[in-house]
């Protein structure tokens, strides 16, 4: 069993319950505009993580992307709808749905967690394995753009597609369309 | 920190789900499900640390398809707006088969 | 050894003559059917007031009635000149004059190629010539061991056949064109009597059982057509529909029959059963019942008891429709089928005596019937059902040569009886018509003293009349006491005799049925004389005015009826009985049909011809000629036709005289005992109960109900609530998880 310095296992509970904090929040808040913002944060936190566990890269990816792109056309399309009315913000089920939502929640972590077990995740005995050796050898970025531009090379390039794919929909979508609006 | 990462992950997991469960506005489940999809990577994250990088490739992959899904779904909840005056989902069934 | 056997059809004496030609039969008919019925297509013209043709004003609100005016189409165009009190305007047919050549042209054809036949038969003779000859077109129903040919068969029994048909059709088509010439549907007519010759001819010339078959349903098919031939009034099409339904049970019975026959037997060709028959065990239960289906379609086809009830209703059709489907050919069909199966029931004593039996009472019911009726067809009618009993008591009790005989002698007296009704009633009819009456034609009621006004009609059917009566040396008289004698002589020494019916001794049975024929007889004379009595003698009734219109019909009318008149007068010298040998050769039908119906007919009368002494014949015919005639005294002294009054004043009949008006109330009876619980079975039950109840509402519309069920369920579940298939889908998951949790 490795051993973590107190510094890094503080740090680590610090920001995966600031997600969890932020994500009850987030699920909680009446207003778009806040809920967002309690997603960012968690975003923010996930990113911290993300850097903990070794993945700088992806952590940065995660700020730059998630955080700093998806979320904010969130809050573009947010305040572009103007959802300030109180039918819109008033959206959330009755207490018996929200009850019964919770006992689904915790339902499904049981049996996440008894999964889990069952198939014994060795926790923490898994020594910091081949993500920090990567990082030594090629350096954060590298150890993604590696495997990226040769192995998954071809999903890589597919993806590139389902952007294009994405773009043209979403334009598509977006567009006013006279002649619907006229019918 | 393998396990820990998990049960982060499976708990931000969790209150997507009920954040889709309990909620009717469109953007706000939209964003729930960005959650769960960031949760998910949390645990591909952490499995990569462990057995090899290419869970750190996946997790750009789901990133990308992420960006991609908001684009999308985002148009399509204006276009719904535009049509309906309204994201609360219980407004809109024009999936009624 | 006179078993009719099968020789191949090249090898046949008759192979290269004539006879090649048999397909041409049934064809020439049909080929008349078509081009008229082509021709009835073209709709019937009214002729105006200016047409040189007319003979009576139109009514022009009628004109295009079509069929509708076509209830009183016995009007005839007379040479009267115009009458302004017409009340119906006569419609002819632009094409009648065609109609006229090529409906009896046809069969005028058909008949001379018959009797080239004949002759070709007659001529080819020899031991040969107990062989049928046999024409195979093509493989009809090849289905595994089940194979049959479309084929014609010629023996003497169909050339006899063929010849009744074509002869009596061809004169009752020149009949025909007089009595329909001012009907609307003259080539329709026409067509429906060609289609039905053509479907006869099938019937006699099939040289199996479902060839048999199909013209046994199809000269049903033109009865019914004919029958309701003035269709738009509801009476006649009813009367069309009953004659068809009540076939239907009979036919029933043939095609069980016919299958019974397969089943056992492997073949239904004519020849091969009668080959292989004598596999089945003489008198066992198997031919019995076989036999006895078989009879049952005879009894629908040839109205025997209990079918008998819709011949007389049969009477709805145009008059030369009776004399010809329904007295001379079509309603023997039965009487044929036995014939033709003779081998079958000769080794069926118990359905041969069912037979008889059957024959019997049918004879003498219906006679008694025919005793009251008033409306002259009715009566022909009863009197054809009376005989047709005759000749089931000769085909039953074995003796299948007098039972043909009978068959063709009834063909010629019978036709003329019904030609001449037509002609009275035509003439009835042309009188009513002209002073606007709308008296009743057909009831004798009305008629009386006719023979002054036409002495044609008069002769011919009082020759008629003692022909049916069995007046010595009219054709009648051989025929009928050939059928009585043959039973007498039976009910000593045959194998019916010597078998039970019911536990009754055969031969008390055929003493019996000869009993029940003597008295059938006498009650023939009787209805027969008081028909002519009524119709011809005594005084006028029909009225000042309308006594001035009546006339014999044109020649077209009589000539066939003179022709008839000789044949019923003649027709007995086809098969003279050995007591009157100084009239010509004894036998000669006996001879003719001894290849088909010698060796069954022996079989009956256990392997001896039946030979009377001559003393017990002399006082067989004897008693027959002495109750013929007591039968016309006792009507010409008992009856009253002076008392007689026109229908319209008539009183109500009392006790028996009722019922037998009435026609015993069989017709009310079988609506009671089968009609109504069948309708209301069928309306109660069968419609309301199963039909609408349990198909309709349960399996259609239950099973609608069920789908919408099934989809009102899936459209609720497809409510459009992204929300709820998002429950729908975490509900999934956890049940998916937790499979493999618990696992």
């Amino acid at each position: 069993m490795e051993s973590y310095p107190l510094f890094y296992t503080f740090h680590f509970y610090l920001f995966g319950i600031i997600a969890v904090a932020s994500a009850i929040l987030f699920v909680t808040r009446k207003s778009p505009v806040s809920a967002a913002m309690w997603l960012v944060s968690t975003m923010f936190s996930l990113a911290a993580l993300y850097v903990m566990l070794d993945a700088p890269f992806i952590g940065v990816i995660q700020v730059l992307v998630y955080a700093g792109a998806i979320m904010v056309v969130f809050l573009f399309v947010i305040m572009l709808l103007n959802l300030g009315q109180p039918s819109e913000i008033a959206d959330v089920r009755s207490g018996g749905w929200r009850l019964v939502a919770g006992l689904v929640g915790l339902a499904l972590l049981a049996e996440i967690f008894a999964l889990t077990r069952a198939h014994s995740v060795p926790g923490l005995a898994i020594p910091r394995g081949t993500a920090a050796e990567a990082i030594n050898s090629m350096g954060a970025v590298g150890m993604v753009a590696g495997p990226l531009f040769t192995t998954y090379l071809l999903p890589f390039e597919v993806t590139s597609v389902l952007l294009l794919a994405a773009v043209v929909g979403a334009v598509m979508i977006g567009k006013q369309r006279r002649a619907a609006d006229a019918r | 920190m393998l396990a820990e990462a998990i049960f982060f992950s499976a708990v931000l997991f969790t209150i997507g789900v009920i954040g889709v469960l309990t909620r009717r506005n469109a953007i706000i489940i939209f964003m729930c499900v960005e959650l769960m999809l960031n949760a998910v990577n949390l645990s591909f994250v952490a499995f990569a640390r462990a057995y090899g990088v290419a869970g750190q490739v996946f997790v750009f992959f789901v990133m990308t398809v992420a960006a991609a899904e908001a684009a999308v779904g985002l148009a399509i909840i204006i276009a719904m707006f535009r049509h309906k005056q309204t994201v609360n989902l219980q407004n809109i069934n024009i999936l009624k088969g | 050894m006179l078993l009719q056997h099968e020789v191949s059809a090249a090898a046949h004496p008759l192979a290269g003559t004539v006879v090649e030609w048999l397909w041409l039969l049934p064809l020439l008919p049909l080929l008349g059917f078509v081009i008229n019925g082509l021709l009835s297509l073209v709709p019937a013209t009214v002729l105006g007031p200016g047409d040189p043709d007319m003979a009576h004003g139109a009514d022009g609100a009628h004109g295009e009635a079509g069929h509708g005016v076509a209830v009183h189409a016995h009007e005839t165009a007379d040479e009267h000149g115009a009458h302004g009190d017409d009340h119906h305007p006569v419609v002819r047919h632009r094409f009648a004059w065609l109609a006229s050549i090529v409906g009896p042209a046809v069969l005028a054809i058909a008949f001379g190629l018959a009797v080239a036949m004949f002759f070709a038969m007659r001529g080819a003779g020899g031991g040969e010539m107990h062989a049928p000859f046999v024409q195979r077109y093509f493989s009809w129903m090849p289905a595994g061991t089940f194979h049959l040919d479309a084929a014609f068969q010629l023996d003497q029994l169909s050339m006899l056949m063929v010849l009744v048909i074509t002869g009596v059709g061809t004169l009752i088509h020149l009949f025909s064109i007089g009595y329909m010439q001012d009907d609307p549907g003259y080539p329709r007519f026409f067509a429906y009597l060609n289609l039905f010759v053509a479907f006869m001819l099938v019937l006699v010339l099939g040289a199996n059982y479902p060839v048999l078959f199909v013209g046994w349903e199809g000269v049903g098919l033109c009865s019914y057509l004919l029958i309701g031939f003035w269709f738009s009034e509801k009476a006649n099409a009813d009367a069309g529909k009953k004659a068809f339904i009540v076939n239907r049970i009979g036919d029933f019975g043939l095609l069980i029959a016919m299958f019974l026959l397969f089943a056992n037997l492997g073949t239904l060709d004519f020849v091969a059963v009668n080959e292989n028959v004598t596999r089945l065990a003489f008198g066992g239960p198997l031919i019995t019942t076989i036999c006895l289906f078989m009879f049952l379609g005879c009894t629908g086809k040839s109205a025997q008891i209990p079918l008998y009830i819709w011949l007389p209703d049969a009477m709805a059709g145009p008059t030369p429709v009776s004399a010809l489907i329904h007295a001379a050919t079509m309603v023997t069909a039965g009487v044929y089928l036995i014939a033709r199966s003779s081998v079958l029931f000769s080794m069926a004593p118990v359905a041969g005596l069912t037979v008889t039996v059957i024959g019997a009472l049918t004879a003498i019911f219906a006679a008694t019937i025919g005793l009251k009726q008033w409306d002259i067809k009715k009566v022909l009618a009863y009197s054809t059902v009376s005989q047709l009993g005759y000749m089931f008591m000769g085909v039953g009790s074995g003796a299948y040569v007098a039972g043909v005989f009978h068959l063709a002698t009834h063909a010629f007296f019978k036709a003329l009886l019904f030609l001449g009704s037509g002609s009275v009633i035509f003439a009835m009819h042309a009188a009513y018509h002209h002073t606007g009456s709308h008296e009743d034609a057909q009831d004798m009621r009305n008629m009386g003293g006719l023979a002054p006004y036409m002495r044609v009609t008069w002769i011919l059917m009082w020759i008629a009349t003692l022909a049916i009566a069995g007046v010595p040396f009219f054709a009648g008289f051989f025929s009928k006491d050939e059928i009585l004698g043959s039973l007498f002589l039976r009910a000593h020494d045959s194998t019916l005799a010597d078998a039970r019916w019911l536990g009754i001794p055969g031969s008390a049975v055929l003493y019996g049925a000869y009993a029940l024929g003597l008295a059938a007889a006498l009650l023939t004379a009787i209805y027969m004389t008081r028909m002519m009595i009524y119709t011809f003698h005594g005084p006028n009734r029909t009225g000042e005015k309308e006594r001035d219109h009546l006339h014999e019909a044109p020649w077209i009318m009589t000539g066939p009826l003179v022709v008839l008149g000789i044949l019923s007068a003649v027709g007995g010298w086809l098969n003279l009985p050995a007591i009157t040998s100084f009239l010509g050769p004894v036998g000669a039908l006996d001879r003719w049909l001894e290849p088909v119906v010698g060796e069954s007919a022996l079989r009956v009368t256990n392997g001896v011809a039946p030979e009377a002494t001559h003393s017990t014949e002399l006082a067989l015919v004897g008693g027959a000629v002495a109750i013929a005639l007591l039968g016309i005294i006792i009507a010409a002294v008992r009856l009253k036709p002076a008392r007689l009054v026109p229908k319209a004043q008539s009183p109500e009949e009392h006790g028996i005289e009722r019922v037998l008006a009435n026609k015993y109330y069989v017709d009310e009876a079988y609506d009671r005992v089968v009609v109504e619980p069948t309708v209301g079975l069928s309306r109660g039950v069968l419609w309301k109960g199963i039909d609408q109840g349990i198909i309709d509402n349960v399996l259609v519309n239950g099973s609608a109900r069920l789908a919408r069920g099934f989809s009102s369920l899936g459209s609720w579940v497809q409510s459009g609530q992204i929300g709820t298939y998002a429950w729908v889908l975490v509900i999934g998951v956890l049940a998916v998880l937790g499979a493999f949790t618990i696992r």
